[in-house]
């Protein structure tokens, strides 16, 4: 494998013929460049880049959110967050739902899309029953599921009716349950978003050396894992990338069934920034939350980029 | 185009913006508030705003009706914003004091001091009044203020035995016992909105402490986590330990609470003086428990420095944002006048807040809590509004910790003074 750099040169486009004159971008060229750009760059800045420096603004003051910010704190509210164990807990929480999803939503998703990816009867059908919690709302899901968890709710009455002597779990109310409740339903939502990545990508592997494999002698579980997997893997670094952005800022699902409840027990940091920063008027100490989950939502990105996903930017299929 | 269209064309949109201004003169209210169930009650709301609309024709009202959660989560971000609606829900206090402090509130002294101060002195409820007084000047007028107290059915405390009220806390542990023996759930807990638990560890507090100790921590004279603090978690304690909520309380909302306490599952709740309405809203058949529903105070604290005619109280009243026009205020005034106050009376069962519409009220647990109220040694607002936003928050979270069991009596008390040595 080449370097790095070695990789990045190759996605630039053709070289000019050496030795002669490169023509001069003109004013003419410079002004249309100028015009195209210009919109989406006032929009990025006001709504994207300003936003972030005016949270990482707030984040140095002692503000409740109601007019300007005067009480100037220095790194105080920082400090704050991390000795608060609430905080601590919330990026234990977010940690375990990132591990959880790159091990157990993945790989379902990635199951079920050879599965039924494939010559199945009625796929179609499957594919949509699949696909379909991921076009709910994050609302109407989280509500749903909340009937379902409910003390006298689906899962109670239907293990209350096939398990004798069974006793009603407390589903969302058991502080050492709660949590993967919630990951549970997490799952049900977004396993079929990734689910039909990988169809996608599936389509693509083609069934030529998959064939030429088989006659070869190798076993369905030998073309699985040498050849089918493989050439999906940019779709697999690209899922595990959304996957860990999403689990990161997961927010609306947890909100709304436990509201990080009981004692704290579900908050993740998006959840713990709502409570503690808008819900206690303390916007300051908010915006430092909002800057801490930048900045890892932002290193991941770029750490990830630069190392795993770069090979399918040069178009390399590993 | 040639100059006969331009100058139609001009003549037109001349005659347009004419209209425009003409239109200008009719004003808009908008009013938040949080009355949604049963279905009555928000159908009351509306005909009394019809009914000043069609006396005020140039002024239209805009009902925004939301739950009580959704409220508190919308109007925060409004807030934040900037962009009060020009009427809403509030329950007063330092919740309010805030948005008045940050000036995002009208202030309505000179309407409620004309004529001689007519408009303040038809308050009887001066203390629901002062809730919204902020400095010196009032944000608000309050239309419905009761106390916090016991809602339980009649039935089932007889078929438990029990043939005499608790008077103390000891003697409420014995009925909870009591109760669980029948083999009947005692107390309905909506310990997921966390606020309805706060009113145990409250009301305890208000028992151990007194008026004088919340007073010193609240100027920080003293401490929210003084010794009848910590005892009122300790208090607590002894109910939580006797496991006397239905399953699965710390997970389910004030409605599964309500709902509860309306389907007679359980047989009593710690709530305001709205639960009745709220009970039936919530209720499988519609109509709660119907005269089975009976009303007795919190019991005494032997040896606490509160008497038993301190009260845990509060209600509903609607603040006005800074941008509101003059109708809005006008609107306020009709809507806490006698006659409009003795309608909500008839329709949702409220305990007015001006002298001449409590004759109105004949359902005889709703006069006992107006008695109740009226007579208060010490009156005190919950503390999830009457303190600042953070320190609210803390004290619903300390108290959530006590129902949890994840935080020591000690724990819950220091864990609001830690917020509240910050913020007072």
């Amino acid at each position: 494998m080449s370097s790095i750099a070695g990789q990045r040169f190759r996605v630039l486009p053709p070289q000019r013929p050496a030795g002669r004159n490169r023509p001069r971008t003109t004013r003419e060229q410079l002004l249309t460049i100028g015009l195209f750009v210009i919109p989406g760059a006032i929009i990025y800045t006001l709504f994207l880049i300003w936003p972030i420096f005016q949270a990482g603004y707030f984040s140095l003051y002692k503000w409740n959110g109601l007019g300007a910010p005067t009480d100037f704190r220095g790194l105080e509210n920082y400090l704050q967050a991390f000795n608060h164990d609430v905080f601590q807990q919330a990026i234990t929480h977010s940690l375990i739902i990132t591990v959880l999803s790159l091990v157990v939503q993945l790989p379902l998703a990635l199951i079920l899309s050879v599965t039924i990816g494939r010559k199945l009867p009625g796929r179609m059908i499957f594919r949509s029953i699949f696909f379909l919690p991921y076009v709910f709302s994050e609302v109407i899901t989280a509500i749903i599921w909340g009937f379902v968890y409910h003390q006298n709710g689906m899962f109670n009455t239907i293990f209350g009716t096939i398990i004798p002597g069974y006793e009603p779990i407390t589903w969302l109310a058991d502080r050492n349950l709660a949590l993967y409740a919630v990951f549970a339903v997490i799952t049900w939502k977004y396993f079929g978003l990734h689910m039909i990545l990988y169809m996608a990508s599936l389509q693509q592997v083609s069934s030529e050396i998959e064939e030429a494999a088989r006659i070869d002698g190798a076993s369905e579980w030998q073309v699985l894992r040498y050849i089918t997997f493989p050439m999906m893997a940019p779709t697999i670094r690209l899922t595990i990338y959304l996957s860990v952005l999403g689990s990161l800022n997961q927010f609306v699902l947890i909100w709304v069934l436990t509201a990080g409840g009981p004692a704290n027990a579900t908050h993740v940091l998006a959840t713990y920034m709502y409570r503690f920063g808008i819900k206690s008027f303390n916007l300051g100490y908010g915006s430092a939350i909002a800057v801490i989950i930048f900045a890892v939502c932002l290193i991941f990105s770029i750490g990830y980029q630069r190392t795993i996903m770069h090979r399918d930017y040069a178009g390399a299929v590993e | 185009m040639n100059a006969r269209k331009w100058l139609m064309l001009t003549l037109l949109i001349a005659l347009l913006s004419v209209s425009a201004a003409a239109a200008q003169e009719n004003v808009v209210v908008r009013w938040w508030h949080i009355v949604t169930t049963p279905a009555e009650f928000p159908v009351h709301m509306e005909q009394v705003a019809n009914d000043f609309m069609a006396a005020n024709p140039n002024v239209t009202i805009e009902i925004t009706s939301l739950e009580n959660e959704a409220f508190k989560e919308r109007l925060a971000t409004v807030m934040q914003a900037g962009d009060p609606p020009d009427l809403f829900q509030s329950w007063g206090g330092g919740v309010l004091w805030n948005y008045a402090s940050a000036g995002l509130l009208r202030d309505i002294t000179p309407e409620l001091t004309a004529d001689g101060g007519a408009w303040q002195n038809s308050f009887s409820a001066q203390a629901a009044l002062n809730l919204f007084k902020y400095e010196d000047g009032y944000y608000g007028a309050p239309w419905n203020f009761g106390a916090v107290g016991f809602w339980y059915n009649t039935e089932l405390f007889e078929q438990a035995g029990i043939t005499e009220l608790p008077a103390t806390w000891d003697e409420f542990l014995g009925v909870v016992q009591q109760l669980k023996d029948a083999g009947i759930t005692p107390i309905a807990l909506g310990q997921k909105d966390k606020w309805p638990g706060h009113f145990w560890w409250v009301y305890l507090a208000i028992r151990t402490g007194g008026q004088a100790t919340f007073e010193a921590a609240y100027t920080r004279q003293g401490s929210f986590a003084d010794a009848p603090f910590v005892q009122a978690g300790e208090l607590l304690n002894q109910l939580i330990a006797l496991e006397p909520f239905q399953d699965g309380f710390l997970g389910q909302t004030y409605g599964d609470e309500a709902a509860a306490v309306g389907n007679g599952t359980a047989a009593m709740e710690l709530m305001g003086q709205w639960a009745p309405g709220v009970q039936r809203g919530n209720s499988t058949s519609g109509e709660g428990i119907g005269d089975k529903l009976a009303w007795f105070p919190f019991p005494a604290v032997e040896g606490g420095l509160g008497t038993p005619s301190d009260v845990l109280g509060g209600g509903d009243g609607i603040a006005v944002g800074v941008n509101a026009p003059d109708a809005a205020i006008d609107f306020l005034k009709y809507f806490t006048s006698a006659e409009v106050q003795a309608t909500h009376v008839e329709v949702m069962g409220t305990l007015p807040t001006v002298a001449d519409a409590e004759a109105s009220v004949t359902d005889p647990l709703m006069q006992t809590i107006l008695g109740f109220r009226n007579n208060a040694s010490y009156y005190q607002s919950y503390y999830d509004q009457f303190l600042p936003p953070a320190v609210a928050q803390a004290v619903l979270d300390a108290v959530d910790g006590l129902f949890n069991g994840v935080l020591t009596p000690e724990e819950a008390a220091q864990s609001i003074e830690d917020v509240a040595s910050m913020e007072l």
